[in-house]
Formats: C-alpha cells, structure tokens, sequence
C-alpha cells in the first residue's frame, strides 16, 4: 500500500500507471501528515488564525439549516412556526458566516497571507467571497415575501443594464430557487474545500520579513 | 521541479513547532458557532413581512392601479419604455461603445399592454358581453383615436376619486376606457389578476416576471419600500425590514449610488444618475478584480508591511524574549 | 424586531442602528482578537517538523 521505495523523491523513470502517479502526486503534496497536522509553526499563536475555522463553522450551520429548509419546501417557514426558527437559524447563520469571513479577510490581508506562492489561496478565497455574495443574494430572492419582491424589482435594473438579466433572470422564482439550493452551494463548498487543500498544502505562511532569518 | 509537499518541509525546516489540535477547534467551533446562531434565533427570529398581491394593491390604491393600467395602454409606463431584455422600445444603458443590455434583445418579451391589459381582460371577457363589445370598439379603433381617449382618461384620473372600491373621474370623452378600467380593477380586487399574469395560461408556474414588472411599473410598492428605507437612494440595497441587519457586504455596492458622479444628472465623462447602474457594475467588477490579484499589485501588497497590525498578531515571533521570560 | 430601524445620518452615509451594530461589533471582535492572549500547549517543541 505504501509508495514506491522512491519516497517523496523521483524515479528513475516515470511509471507507466496513472494511477500510480497520481497516488504519488498525492503523497508527495498532501500527506496524511500534512492534511491532518497535530502540530502548527509556534508562531500560529493569536485569535485572529481561529476565524477561519469559524467561517467554515457558520457555513455548516448554513448549510444544515439550508437543508431543512429545502426538505420542507419554500412555503414552509411561512406557515410553520418550527419552520420560522430554521429560517431564522438559516438567516443568523449567514450573518455570521459573512461577519466571520470578512474579519479572516482583514486578518490575511494585514497578515499578507498571499506570500511565498500563496497568491492562488488568496485567489480563491476572494472568488468565495464573491459566489457567496450570490448565492446570499439568490437566498434572498428566494424568500417569497416583501423583501424579496422589492429586492427582485430592483436588481432586476442593474443585472438588464449589464446584459446578465438576459439569462439570470431575479423575477423568475424557479431559476433563482435552483441555484440558491442546488448550484450554487455546491459552487462554494468545492472552492471553499480547495482553499482549505491549499492551506494544507502550502503550510501556514511565515511572519512578515521572517524570509531569510533565522529565528525559530 | 520540487514538490510543494517536500517545499513544505523545508519551508519549515528550523521553524519551532507546537502542538495544536485542528480537529478540536473545529468542533469547538461548530459548537460555539451553533450554539450563538440557535440563542439569536430564538430571541430575535427572523424578518418575514408578506408580499404584496396585485389584489392589495387594488383594494388600498385603485387610482395607482388604474393609472397604471393606462400607462400600459399608453406605453407611458417603464415597463413599455424598458428596452431589452423585455421590448426594443429603447436601448437601455450604456457608457460609450459598452452598451451589453442591448447585446443579447429582448429574451424576456413582455408586452406591456397586451399582457398587463388586453389579455387578462379578454380572458375577463368570457361571459361578459358589455366588457366584451368594449374591447371590440377599443381595439377597433385608429390609433389617433385610442391616444385621444388615453390622453384625455390619464389627465382625468389626476383628479380620481374612489367611491365603494371603484375609480370615479370627471365626466369626459374616453371612449371605452373607463369600462375596460373597472372591470380589471374588479378582476384585481378579487385577486384575478394576480393568478392572470402569473400563470398566463399555464397551470404550472415558477416565474413571477409579469406580476413584478406591472407592481414595478406603479407607484404602490415603491411607495411601501420607501417607507422601509429599502430604496436606493437610502442606501436600500444594504437594508432590511424591521429592525433585522440586512446585507452589510453590499456597502460599497450601495454607496456608489450616493456619489458623484452615479447620484448627477450631468455626471462625469459620460457617467451618470441614468447609467448609474452599469457604471457602478463596472467599476465593482474592476474593484473586486483588485481584491482577487493583490498579489500582484505593488503598494497595495505592500500596504500589509507598512501598518503594523501583523507585529500585534505574530508579537510572539517578533519579541521571543519576552516569551522565554514568561514560562 | 418588525418595527422601522432608528438610521444613523452622518454626511453622505446613511446607515441602519442594526447594520451598525454589526460592522460595530466586527471592529470589535478584530481588536479583541488583536490583542486578546493565545494558550500555548507547550514552549519549546521539536525544531523543523514530523
């Protein structure tokens, strides 16, 4: 089950099995050790690293909520008093979500996380943000109420005024509704699962002017 | 090439490690995180005003509605004037040569007064023969006389009173008008209206496109969000009903709309209040590119080092001695 | 929780007591964590790493 005797290092020759290089790749990049580290560089040491962990935390109330919600149909939080306490579990949860995710946003970006080929990390995690924003706004069109009716009216004219409300249409419940539950929550949990591989990958980043010292 | 696993190892080669449980913190914060989001929930809950129906609108404003029925007939109303993706009645926004509300027509055609007016009342006119013969004289009619009895009914119902439900106007000449009025305001107090236009005779639905854009086209609902500080111009986009946060992410979205040159009838090489929202689309499409390629923006990257927050975050690294002194 | 919210009129900005409670609270949160200590388990672990 083990690698090749070439740990970590390269053949000779490339073997011919795919699947071998790709179980190499793997191990060389992502080890278990790596994927699940029971330690951290001492200098992981201030409350502004534990932001991260809770954004994940508050999207997976989002989404178990989310999921409540969508078993029992959009009407239900309307009729049903249980189902008013998970939209307002749903509501909350995005709230923090989005308190959370921007305070991990200031804290890497005065933390200039991007460093030391770290750019697609940063990369990525702006995208979230930003396929966050629409599937919140989705979420809110969804709502079928008065929120929701205005919001839709409104954003009717910027999305026409970009050519995009030719095929994303805000009026149309249905097409919204799909990609509030289905497309889009996939979309931000792949991104949000390769930023996390990446951070694993790559290691936490080093303190500013830490390169070429020699502190430990 | 090196791998980025052996880069990891020697990126940490010297680097003091210590313990530190990823898993625990997860769940701790699964816990934490879910246990605030359960406590908020039960004391505050959440923000669920109704929606307007067509029939509401009817019943606490028939004039609105009736006004903005014959706007429809009128082509007066926004929805008529609108421009793709709806109808070719205009071009839409633009800033110069950037003109992507026209590129793609009109793929959601709405019809304004074929669709908010004649068919809903023709459907209406199954069993009733005065609306009937009403329909035949209007659509029977040139087009000169139709502008004369809708210029001469929109000028009378500035002065509209409402007496039992129904719009009452100055006696006048216009023709068939008033009787086509109140029979879709009779079908829009009862709640026919609603199930018109968004059915379109269909059975299965889940587009609601008609019913908003003719509720967009009067002054009723806009008059309500006005009252909830929803609109644009109070920064809207970032509100919600009640006393409930509402999308504070969309600050900068938002506060565009409040400034020159967006908020400017004359505006600033060629942006303004009219193209305001393609404008601010552009502008936040480049910003937020900004935001993704940091990276690779000189002093913007370089900001980080310069305000020195991250020698509170890592004061450990940056002061070893006072730690060893704390044992 | 359904009555108006109060708004905040400063300048330009217009902005909702509850919106800025959130962004208020925010601020917070990130000086807390600024400046709030971090439990070590230990001092003086392994030098490079595995």
């Amino acid at each position: 089950m083990s690698a090749t005797s070439s740990l970590g290092g390269t053949t000779p020759e490339k073997p011919n099995s795919w699947t071998l290089r790709l179980r190499q790749a793997i191990d060389r990049h992502l080890p278990m050790d790596h994927l699940l580290p029971d330690r951290q560089p001492y200098y992981v040491g201030s409350w502004v690293y534990v932001f991260g962990v809770v954004t994940i935390a508050a999207l997976v109330w989002v989404v178990v909520s989310g999921v409540v919600l969508s078993f029992m149909g959009p009407q239900w939080w309307h009729d049903s008093h249980l189902g008013k306490f998970f939209n307002s579990l749903h509501f909350w949860s995005v709230q923090l979500f989005f308190i959370f995710m921007v305070l991990h946003l200031w804290g890497q970006y005065f933390m200039a996380g991007w460093r030391q080929g770290r750019a697609a990390t940063w990369l990525i995690g702006v995208v979230t943000f930003g396929i966050s924003i629409l599937t919140a706004f989705t979420g809110y069109l969804s709502q079928q109420n008065f929120d929701a009716q205005f919001i839709a009216i409104n954003a009717k004219d910027a999305m026409n005024s970009a050519g995009v409300g030719a095929f994303f249409n805000v009026l149309n419940f249905g097409q919204m509704y799909g990609l509030h539950v289905m497309l889009l929550p996939i979309g931000v949990t792949i991104l949000v699962a390769v930023h996390i591989v990446l951070v694993r990958v790559r290691g936490v980043v080093k303190p500013i002017d830490s390169e070429g010292g020699s502190r430990s | 090439m090196k791998s980025m696993g052996a880069t990891q190892e020697e990126y940490y080669r010297g680097v003091r490690m210590a313990p530190y449980d990823l898993l625990k913190e997860l769940v701790f914060a699964l816990a934490g995180v879910g246990v605030l989001a359960v406590l908020i929930s039960l004391v505050l809950s959440s923000p669920d005003v109704a929606p307007v129906t067509i029939a509401t609108w009817a019943q606490q404003d028939p004039v609105d509605l009736v006004t903005t029925a014959t706007g429809e007939l009128a082509g007066s109303t926004t929805s008529a004037g609108y421009g793709p993706p709806y109808n070719s009645a205009s071009e839409g926004q633009s800033w110069g040569p950037i003109a992507p509300q026209k590129w793609f027509g009109a793929r959601i055609p709405i019809d304004s007064a074929n669709s908010f007016v004649m068919q809903p009342l023709q459907r209406a006119s199954f069993s009733n023969t005065d609306l009937g013969a009403a329909l035949s004289a209007w659509q029977g009619a040139s087009a000169d006389q139709q502008s004369k009895w809708l210029d001469a009914y929109t000028k009378a119902l500035a002065d509209a009173t409402v007496t039992d439900g129904k719009v009452v106007v100055a006696t006048g000449e216009y023709g068939p008008l008033p009787l086509m009025m109140s029979n879709l305001l009779g079908v829009a107090q009862a709640g026919g209206l609603d199930g018109l236009l968004v059915i379109n005779g269909r059975f299965y639905q889940t587009d609601y496109t008609q019913p908003l854009v003719f509720m967009g086209d009067g002054e009723y609902l806009a008059g309500l969000a006005d009252e909830a500080h929803l609109t644009g111009s109070l920064w809207g986009m970032m509100n919600e009903t009640g006393s409930y946060p509402g999308q504070t992410w969309l600050w900068l979205y938002t506060m565009w709309y409040q400034v020159f040159p967006f908020n400017s009838d004359t505006g600033f090489i060629g942006l303004n209040a009219d193209n305001a929202d393609l404008g601010i689309i552009i502008l936040m499409t480049l910003l937020t590119a900004a935001l993704a390629l940091v990276p690779f923006i000189p002093i913007l990257r370089d900001i980080p080092r310069w305000i020195p927050i991250h020698r509170l975050i890592w004061r450990q690294y940056y002061a070893p001695r006072k730690v060893a002194a704390r044992t | 929780m359904d009555t108006p919210a109060s708004y905040v009129h400063w300048g330009f900005i217009l902005i909702s007591v509850p919106n800025l409670i959130v962004i208020g609270a925010m601020v917070v949160l990130f000086a807390i964590a600024l400046i709030a200590p971090f439990p070590h388990a230990g001092e003086g672990d392994d030098v490079g790493n595995k």
